[in-house]
Order: structure tokens, then C-alpha cells, then sequence
């Protein structure tokens, strides 16, 4: 939880970028009052609240970190549990305090594996603490001093953090601070992202917002809207993961450490230089990924985490474009273009709530038997995937099939006749989805194709849909009941092992006519 | 009771309910009151304009006798004012017909009860006002950041609450000066610690404005400083049923129906 020497704005060593406000105001907040004891007197031994400091941890420039104890506790299965609190001296600036009262609200909101557990916290009226889960080991900052990294852990790294800010944008949260610094790893791997003091919940008042006037964010990993003041748009949270991930790819960073508000504009009009520019063994696909994280309008860019971490896992399904053939920064002419748009150019007002923008676009899964199931269920099943992509232009249709392998041993995997059988569904599957394709004009990565291989069906879809933050699946109800009754139905299994929605379809001639959802 | 400078603050209850604009909307008070208890609410603030607009005038003030008997907190609304002095001839046409049809219908006792309440009540650092803590009998509306600081700047209390305003906001205030406001989601709880000054707007139980029907109101949870702002869906075609049968102004029928 270490802060990266880029200062956040605002900030007190940048006279161009602090807040209006005498650095003696912080005295005056009245949050701490004469009665606060100064946090920095603390020390170990000292208990508060029933919680024992045992040892700072880590000094922060905007907070201590101790490993505390419960002092009443019993046993040891608990957490291990760590203390925040904030560094409150005279002359701090309000971010410092506002922004460790935003967490204060924000933290308990926030549920499972990718943000520390929240366990307490204390009143700025005495003293103001965070109690939460400690996440062993250290975040990713000191990674950025070994950049260039290998590609496949650039690739790793990505897509795990793209799974975890999905799964907070989906708690209506935006994190607006997202750099290696704030990202920590458990010990399977798991991304979790820290620090939520500059972050934005679309159910709380956005403290933040009302106090300050400037940009809010660390200089290089700011979003162009974040530069223009907006806060609600989870997009901005891509753009900082682009840059990251660009650096970890390049070694450098691709706006640099501005450090005036005029420095920042710069990312609204002047190009980064190309990763494959710097980075000669980079593949295409993944400089289109990057680029596309890094555009200047969150329209263009991924439209969700999600369908980030989709591209980051299946690379042969990222859709090329002129971002991927780059081979250097954008001429004076165009660069000159974009200056003066951005000049006038305002971002569009507060497009919607966080989970509004994923709302609008869902992953769709339609796992499909292209072997086994009857041309009447295909039919259904294409019939009613096509109903679901046409309510939602934003949504992503992910067409799924199983080839079975067996439980023991790769043999079918690695032989010729493995491979002619993936190829085989893999046609079968692109032909089945035509239709829909050309019916909806689905174009530049709303539509991919995946074989999985796998020796049970149901597991493989329901991992499939996990892995890759599906909203819904659709599949088909096995046909005869001679099947079923040998083989167990794949679809009832899948109905009660996802955690999305699922949807069953039946053949017109099955029992049950009309398709049937059924929530998970 | 207001308290007396220098006396020590009251205590506040466990969980307040927060009630404003009923508005003598007989359906929507039955089922916000209904929904608090199940929220284990043991304590109830009443922000005024008990009666104007809807049919069950009598009902209503009724109700809120009770719960005043009882030891909850009421403050007196414009409409509840306009009613106990009758209608002024400065009055729109229908507004003055509405209230002299609500006065119609009230009986003595009902009459003064409305005629007895403050403009103002204060518990422990909560205010509860009708319209803003700068001029509480002068009606001027908190629309804005603006108007909320200013009612902010009037008073010592932590915690205002008010109603006048039918849509549901919060504003805040922190010691720097820098002021906040923020559309509720319902069923949400909103920290609100006492460094900061807040203004509640729990939005109107007897005639929503702000685009859905469902009835208003507000819980604050002393033991955890939050705030929860709640909707709750009743029958408001039975409400407006007898607003048409009253022959009071159709509009203010059709009006609960569409939450505009």
C-alpha cells in the first residue's frame, strides 16, 4: 500500500495544482479539533478501540499503516488485521482528510476477494482509524522499476486487474486511482485493488467532487475525463490499467510525470508512441488492447473491465485494427487536429451510473451442441440469442462449445485427430452464429468463438462464464430422454453451479415450448 | 420539547423516522408507517404539511395527534398554516378551494392541534424545521447548494431536517465551507458523521415529485450516524379515487399516479 513518488493532484509541492485553500486550513477543518490526538503520536503498545498496535508497518504520505491485534480476542482464526490512520499535521493539505474520510465511507460498502475486508473504523470526532484485513506481501510498485516485464505476466497482470475492477464497477464503484501502487495480489492470485480514498460511490455523496476544483488522480494514470473533472465514469479506471499496462510492456510511461494541469491536457490531443515502437517483440494484439485502453474518448475504449479481461485471457480473438499496425506517434497535422478539438472539448455530461455503463454491456454466452443437438433446438437456441443481442447494442456474444477429452491423459489434445475435432466444432460454431452475425451486424469484437476442452461439459461452461464475467448463458435443454437419462442433463448442472443468469432453451416439439429462464 | 440553551442534549432515540408532506394522503402514510416499524423504528419526526391536496385531511392530522401523544416531534407545514387561518384572497383559485375544503372537514380539536405546532423543534444537535432554519415561518424553498448553505450557516445543530421540498436530497457542509448535495438511492445507508453539518430532505410520503410514485421518507440510525432514505409503493390509485370523488382538483390526482 506504498504511494508511488508521483504526487497525486492536488498537491502540496505543485503550487499550480493545490487547492485554493491556505495550507493552515487544514487546522481549521474542524474534523480533528484540539481534542484528536495526533496520530503520528501513537505507538506500539497503545490500544484503540480493543485493537493493539503492535508495529507501523509503513509510513505513506497520506497515512500510518500498524499491524494490530484484537486484545479480547480468542483463538487465531481471524484475519490478520492491519490499522490505517491518517498522517493529520498542520499544514496538511484537505485531501489528505477528505479523501481518508471518503474511504472511511467507502470501504465498508465494498464485498468480496478484490478489496481488503473491512472490519472498523473511528470517528474523526476522536480518532480516526480504518481496521481491515492485512492482504500479505507487497503491491506492484516495486514491479515498475523492472519494467519491461516478461509478456506473459504483462498479460497476467492485466487481466487479473481488469477481473477485479470489474467486479468493483459492478459494486457501483469507481476506483479513479488505479497504479501499481494500489494493487496487491493473494496468495492464489487474486488482484486486490487498495486505497479508495480518491474513488467515487454512485450511492454516496462524492466528497471529493464538492471540495476541490482540480484534476484528482495520480499525473501519469489520469483518464482525459478525470483531467476534465469527471468522476463517474468507470472507463477512466481502463485508461489508468492502459497506462500500466503500457509500462509494463515498454518500461516507460506513456504521458510521462506531468506535474501542472497543463502538463495533463497533453494526453487530451498528443498520441503515446506505439508500444511495438519501443518494444519490438510486443504482438500486435496486445499493442490494440493497450491502445485501445489508452483513448482519449471512453466511447472508444473497452466498454467494460469485463470485456477487457475477455480479449487479455483469448488474445486470438482480439479484433485488429489500425491501432495494432502503428509503428509510430500520430503526425504533426493530426496531433495539431486533436489539439484544437480538445481545446473547446468538453466529455459528455456524467453518461450514466457505474453499473448502468456495464448494464449496457452485458457478455452473453451462448453454449451451443453444434454435435449433438437436434436442427430444431439449434434453431430455438439462435432464435432466441439473436432476441437477447438485439435489446442491447452494447452486448458481447461469446459462442461456447465442448469438446469433450478425457478425465486421464492429453492424448486426443495433442494428436492430429484432436486438433481436426477442435477445428470441426469451431466451423460448426461459426456457421450456427451466422445468422445472428448478419442479421445484427455484429461488428469489431461483439462476436467470439471459443472451444473449450474439457472433460465435463457443465464445468467447463460454468468456469467459462465465471472466469470471464459472463451476465448470461444461454444453452439448450438436452434433446431425448434417453440421453438424459444415461448422462444427466448439463443444462440443470449449469443451472445450479453459475453464479449468472441461465437461460434453458427447448426444441418446440419438448414438453415446455417456450424458452425457460431461469435466475442463478 | 425544545431544549433550553445551556441544558444538557437530549437523547436522541435508536432509529428516527423521518415523515414530511403527508399532505392528508391517508394510503401513503398507513403504508410508511407500516414500512418503518418493520424497520424497527422507535422514534418519529413529523416535518409538517399534514393536510392540502389530498382526501383524508381528518385521518392524517388524526395520526399525527397520536404519534405526538405518543412523544413524537412535529413541526407546523405552509399548508397547515393556510388551513388553520383560512383561505387569503390572494390565492390561486383551486389552492383556495382546496383549503377551505380540508377546513371543511377538520373538527375543533384537529384545528388546534395544526394551530398549536412550533415552526421549529430542536433535539440535542437536531433541528427539524418545515422549509429552512434561516426564516421558518417565511416558506423560502431549499433548492440548492446555495439555499442549503445558507440554512446551514442559521443554525449550531449538526443535523437539519425538513421537508417544503418534495424531492428527496442531502446536503452537506464541511468545516472549510465546501457544500454538497446528493440525489439518495433508497434503501442505501449513508454514513453522515457529526464533523459535518448535514441538511435532510426526506422527500414528501403524500405527494412524490421526483418521477416515481412510491411514498418518501428517511430513517436516521443514531447508534451508527447513518441515514437511509426509503421509497415505499402503496395504493395510490385508492388515494387518488377519492381525491376525483372529493371533487377536489383532478390534477392532484393524476399527479400521484405518475410521481410528478
Amino acid at each position: 500500500m506504498g504511494i508511488e513518488p508521483t504526487a497525486r493532484t492536488p498537491s502540496r509541492q505543485q503550487p499550480t495544482m493545490s487547492p485554493p485553500e491556505p495550507p493552515q486550513l487544514a487546522n481549521s477543518l474542524g474534523y480533528a479539533g484540539a481534542a484528536v490526538p495526533v496520530p503520528s503520536d501513537l505507538a506500539a503498545g497503545q490500544v484503540i478501540d480493543g485493537f493493539r498496535l503492535e508495529e507501523r508497518l509503513h509510513t505513506g504520505g497520506m497515512a500510518y499503516l500498524w499491524r494490530i491485534t484484537e486484545v479480547n480476542h480468542q483463538g487465531d482464526s481471524r484475519l490478520d488485521l492491519i490499522m490505517k490512520v491518517p498522517r493529520i499535521k498542520g499544514g496538511e493539505d484537505p485531501a489528505t482528510i477528505v479523501g481518508f474520510e471518503v474511504e472511511q465511507m467507502i470501504l465498508p460498502m465494498l464485498s468480496g476477494r478484490h478489496v481488503p475486508h473491512f472490519i472498523a473504523k473511528g470517528d474523526f470526532t476522536r480518532q480516526p482509524y480504518i481496521v481491515m484485513e492485512r492482504i500479505e506481501g507487497v503491491s506492484l510498485r516495486g514491479r515498475l522499476d523492472e519494467a519491461p516485464l516478461a509478456l506473459d505476466e504483462v498479460i497476467e497482470i492485466g487481466s487479473r486487474v481488469a477481473t477485479a475492477l470489474h467486479d468493483l464497477h459492478r459494486q457501483h464503484l469507481v476506483h479513479l486511482d488505479i497504479k501499481p501502487s494500489n494493487i496487491m495480489f493473494r496468495p492464489d492470485g487474486t488482484a486486490v485493488l487498495v486505497d479508495f480514498g480518491l474513488s467515487r460511490h454512485d450511492h454516496l455523496p462524492d466528497l471529493l467532487d464538492e471540495e476541490f476544483r482540480l484534476p484528482m488522480g495520480t499525473g501519469p494514470y489520469m483518464s482525459p475525463e478525470q483531467v476534465q473533472f469527471v468522476r463517474n465514469d468507470p472507463r477512466s479506471d481502463l485508461f489508468a490499467l492502459g497506462v500500466m499496462l503500457y509500462h509494463f510492456t515498454t518500461g516507460e510511461r506513456p504521458f510521462g510525470q506531468p506535474d501542472s494541469v497543463r502538463g495533463l491536457r497533453r494526453r487530451l490531443y498528443i498520441d503515446p508512441v506505439p508500444p511495438r515502437a519501443i518494444r519490438k517483440d510486443c504482438p500486435p494484439w496486445l499493442q490494440e488492447v493497450i491502445l485501445k485502453c489508452l483513448e482519449v474518448r471512453a466511447e472508444r475504449r473497452y466498454q467494460t473491465a469485463g470485456l477487457l479481461a475477455l480479449d487479455l485471457q483469448d488474445p486470438s480473438q482480439v479484433v485488429l485494427t489500425k491501432r495494432a499496425e502503428k509503428l509510430q506517434k500520430s503526425g504533426a497535422v493530426k496531433t495539431f487536429k486533436q489539439w484544437f478539438f480538445a481545446l473547446g472539448a468538453e466529455p459528455g455530461k456524467a453518461t450514466a451510473k457505474t453499473t448502468e455503463q456495464i448494464d449496457r454491456c452485458p457478455i452473453i454466452a451462448a453454449a451451443v451442441d453444434v454435435d449433438n443437438a437436434s436442427s430444431v433446438l439449434l434453431e430455438r437456441l439462435r432464435e432466441t440469442v439473436r432476441r437477447l443481442m438485439l435489446t442491447e447494442p452494447g452486448a458481447r456474444l461469446a459462442c461456447i462449445s465442448v469438446m469433450k477429452t478425457a478425465r486421464i491423459g492429453m492424448d486426443d489434445l495433442v494428436d492430429a485427430d484432436g486438433r481436426s475435432r477442435h477445428v470441426k466444432q469451431l466451423v460448426g460454431l461459426k456457421h450456427w452464429a451466422r445468422p445472428i452475425s448478419k442479421a445484427l451486424n455484429l461488428d469489431e469484437g461483439r462476436l467470439t468463438f471459443h472451444v473449450l476442452e474439457a472433460p465435463d461439459a457443465a464445468d467447463a461452461i460454468v468456469e467459462f462464464a465465471q472466469r470471464n464475467q459472463v451476465d448470461h448463458i444461454v444453452m439448450g435443454a438436452r434433446g431425448t430422454s434417453t440421453l438424459r437419462r444415461y448422462l444427466g442433463s448439463v443444462s440443470s448442472q449449469v443451472v445450479s453451479n453459475s453464479e449468472c443468469t441461465v437461460t434453458v432453451v427447448r426444441a418446440a416439439d419438448a414438453p415446455a415450448t417456450a424458452p425457460k429462464p431461469a435466475g442463478a | 420539547m425544545p431544549s433550553a440553551p445551556g441544558q444538557p442534549a437530549a437523547v436522541v432515540p435508536m432509529k428516527t423516522a423521518l415523515i414530511t408532506d403527508l399532505h392528508a394522503n391517508r394510503e401513503a402514510v398507513e403504508s410508511v408507517l407500516e414500512h418503518a416499524r418493520a424497520q424497527g423504528v422507535d422514534d418519529y419526526v413529523l416535518l409538517g404539511d399534514f393536510v392540502g391536496y389530498g382526501a383524508d385531511p381528518g385521518w392524517v392530522v388524526d395520526t399525527a395527534r397520536e404519534l405526538v401523544r405518543q412523544g413524537a416531534f412535529a413541526v407546523m407545514g405552509n399548508h397547515d398554516q393556510a388551513v388553520v387561518r383560512g383561505a387569503s384572497p390572494g390565492m390561486r383559485a383551486d389552492a383556495r378551494h382546496v383549503i377551505e375544503w380540508t377546513r371543511a372537514r377538520l373538527n375543533t380539536e384537529q384545528l388546534d392541534f395544526l394551530a398549536s405546532l412550533p415552526f421549529t423543534q430542536q433535539r440535542g444537535d437536531h433541528l427539524y424545521v418545515h422549509a429552512n432554519a434561516w426564516a421558518p415561518s417565511g416558506w423560502d424553498y431549499v433548492h440548492s447548494r446555495a439555499e442549503a448553505v445558507r440554512s446551514l450557516h442559521a443554525t449550531a445543530c449538526r443535523y437539519t431536517f425538513c421537508g417544503h421540498m418534495h424531492e428527496p436530497k442531502l446536503f452537506n457542509l464541511s468545516s472549510t465551507g465546501k457544500a454538497g448535495d446528493f440525489t439518495p438511492t433508497a434503501g442505501v445507508p449513508i454514513p453522515v458523521p457529526a464533523h459535518r453539518q448535514w441538511l435532510v430532505i426526506p422527500g414528501s410520503a403524500g405527494q412524490p415529485r421526483d418521477g416515481n410514485p412510491a411514498a418518501c421518507y428517511a430513517v436516521f440510525d443514531a447508534a451508527s450516524s447513518s441515514l437511509t432514505y426509503h421509497r415505499v409503493p402503496y395504493d395510490y390509485d385508492s388515494a387518488g379515487d377519492k381525491i376525483r370523488a372529493a371533487e377536489l382538483p383532478q390534477r392532484l390526482a393524476s399527479r400521484l399516479v405518475d410521481g410528478h
